[in-house]
């Protein structure tokens, strides 16, 4: 590297912006470890105590489990509808009416506390669906937008061409599309998973109507600990959360390489 | 297994225009058909309407004696080589070529077996474990031939296959692509926006224009013999005049053209259409002399063309193209005449 001299001003503002994003997270860290039954920080005194009661509250473990079937299955169903839709849009979007494309991502422009109300409405006081049910149909709602934008713009790049090649070497259309398209927009199938998870499990809005007696997800819980309790428990969670996600990542990343998300 | 290949009244259309419109053509068996014409002319429609990929709206296709017309796209047998190569990038090249085989039930050590023996035929034996993203795209263009090969489809179609090579590379793969299928002895249609290319390779060249076969013939009938204006000019018959017989006598026809002058067309090089007709001239088909019995010009623009100077010229029919020799360049505004070279010329029925 030649010449390369960066400017005092641009790493101050790196810096900044570095203690802006991650300042939180030392933030929490610390009010985790903290030994009064208050959140505070900087910490006073030093406990595990708070990481410890975590498993003491079987309403965490209960949610958590919940939160995690959740968001496998709603968004494997929203991946099941996404990427034909993704298909459909990329391979015949020239003919299609331009308003579908529109469609698929109307769950991400409505605000999500009007999509939760909504489908509060429709099913579980309109159709009397059970909560879990909602629940599942509500976040794959929700996720699908992601599914279908990332899965197309992995096919945007696609030459069908070549699916056409697989077809008239003998291969029947619903093969190619599975043995030849689908391993060719793999990153964007296994990011659009990614991105549909995380927006699950995070998911406060949504879930906040649709939860009802006796199902609740960890966010849900954790929001209403926090009013009940406003302990370091909260933060212990938080830091848990943080470094699952970290190691999720990290798996992400020595087996196919972080690169995918930005591409 | 060579057959022919047959498209009667072959119709297709998106939404309301109509690409395609009672389109026939007849590719012999072991013949190799292109498809020639500006883009929008039909050319690609046709050939995916033969290859499945799209519904016709009326017409028939038939494989030999098969009607295929409603046979599915991978049920069809034809190689396809397309443009932009496709092969699968998720594959190394063996495994591309073996792609075929594998659809088709083979074991595995008699996949293998053959798509060696075909990338050997095409010489690229040493690259079979690579993925087709290290390849060139000559390369790559290969691996596709031997992919559609393998399978020894009756019939082989090819899309532009040569468009995204440098001019170097498309004369050598087209002297490999005609190699391999006279080797074979497979049927093809072949299509390219490339006179060229078309006219070099073909043994039949069918030019189309506006979803319609205009004229389906020889390179070499297209070449000398143009049916229509469209053809003659596209085959680079620039000058097109009208004409109409004034006299006839003997072995030669006289006739006359708009501004009065004349010309005269000797029966044993010619036959005149009608009484009137049209005479179409390449730029080498009229000579500009000094002297002699040709139509008058005043010369106008020169251009330099390596083997022969072009003069743009004014004449009572019209302004005509017209090459002169290079031992005598012609200044703009000189008085001239234009005289008919036989074998640059031809005569059309007037439309």
């Amino acid at each position: 590297m030649m010449g390369a001299r960066l400017s005092p001003w641009l790493i101050g503002f790196a810096v900044l912006v570095f203690l802006f994003l991650l300042g939180p997270l030392v933030i929490i860290v610390g009010a985790s470890l903290s030994d009064t039954s208050f959140l505070t920080f900087p910490p006073r005194g030093i406990t595990l105590e708070w990481y410890a009661n975590i498993w003491q509250i079987s309403a965490f473990r209960s949610t958590a489990a919940t939160s995690l079937t959740l968001a496998v299955t709603a968004t494997a169903l929203a991946l099941v509808a996404g990427i034909p839709a993704a298909y459909a849009l990329a391979r015949y979007g020239v003919v299609l009416p331009p308003f579908l494309s529109t469609v698929f991502i109307l769950p991400i422009l409505v605000p999500e506390l009007v999509l939760g109300f909504s489908i509060m409405k429709s099913f579980t006081a309109g159709q009397g669906w059970p909560v879990t049910t909602t629940l599942i149909v509500g976040h794959a709602l929700l996720v699908l937008p992601y599914c279908v934008r990332v899965v197309s713009a992995s096919l945007a790049s696609f030459d069908f061409s070549v699916e056409e090649a697989a077809v008239s070497l003998g291969c029947p259309r619903w093969r190619a599309v599975l043995t030849v398209v689908l391993p060719n927009v793999r990153a964007g199938v296994i990011a659009a998973f990614i991105l549909a998870f995380i927006t699950s499990i995070n998911d406060v809005s949504v879930s906040l109507f649709l939860t009802g007696p006796g199902v609740s997800t960890l966010p849900i819980q954790l929001l209403a600990h926090m009013e009940q309790f406003f302990d370091p428990t909260i933060a212990a969670v938080s830091v848990v959360l943080m470094v699952l996600t970290v190691g999720v990542m990290a798996v992400v990343e020595w087996t196919l390489g972080l690169s995918f998300l930005t591409k | 297994m060579t057959v022919s290949l047959t498209v009667e009244g072959l119709t297709a259309q998106y939404g309301a225009t109509k690409v395609l419109e009672d389109l026939s053509l007849r590719v012999g068996e072991g013949e190799l058909v292109s498809l020639l014409g500006a883009s929008g002319c039909g050319k690609t429609t046709t050939l995916r309407a033969v290859a499945g990929f799209l519904a016709p709206a009326a017409g028939r296709i038939l494989l030999g004696a098969r009607d295929i017309t409603h046979v599915p796209a991978h049920r069809r047998e034809i190689g396809l080589v397309f443009q932009t190569y496709a092969l699968f990038p998720h594959l190394n090249v063996r495994d591309n070529v073996a792609f075929g085989l594998k659809q088709r039930g083979l074991g595995a050590s008699e996949r293998r077996r053959q798509a060696d023996d075909m990338l050997d035929r095409v010489g690229l034996s040493e690259l079979a474990d690579r993925r087709p993203s290290a390849l060139s795209g000559g390369q790559r263009q290969r691996v596709a031939l031997a992919r559609a090969l393998v399978i020894a489809p009756p019939l082989l179609m090819f899309d532009e296959p040569l468009s995204n090579l440098d001019a170097k590379l498309r004369v050598e793969m087209r002297v490999e692509i005609r190699r391999l299928q006279r080797a074979n002895g497979t049927t093809a249609l072949y299509v390219t926006h490339d006179q060229e290319e078309a006219f070099s390779i073909s043994d039949r060249v069918a030019i189309m224009r506006a979803g319609r076969i205009e004229q389906l013939d020889a390179p070499e009938v297209l070449y000398a013999r143009p049916a229509t204006p469209f053809v003659a000019d596209f085959v680079g018959f620039e000058n097109l005049i009208p004409m109409r017989v004034i006299a006839e006598a003997g072995d030669a026809v006289r006739a006359e053209m708009p501004g009065g002058a004349a010309f005269e067309f000797d029966k044993g090089q010619f036959t005149v259409p009608g009484p009137e007709f049209l005479f179409a001239a390449r730029p080498e088909g009229l000579r500009v002399a000094e002297d002699g019995q040709g139509l008058p010009t005043t010369l106008g623009l020169r251009t330099y063309l390596g083997r022969a100077y072009q003069y743009r010229c004014e004449t009572a029919a019209g302004e005509l193209i017209a090459n002169g020799p290079l031992s005598r360049p012609m200044e703009p505004g000189t008085r001239a005449l234009l005289i008919p070279v036989p074998e640059h010329c031809a005569l059309l029925r007037s439309t």
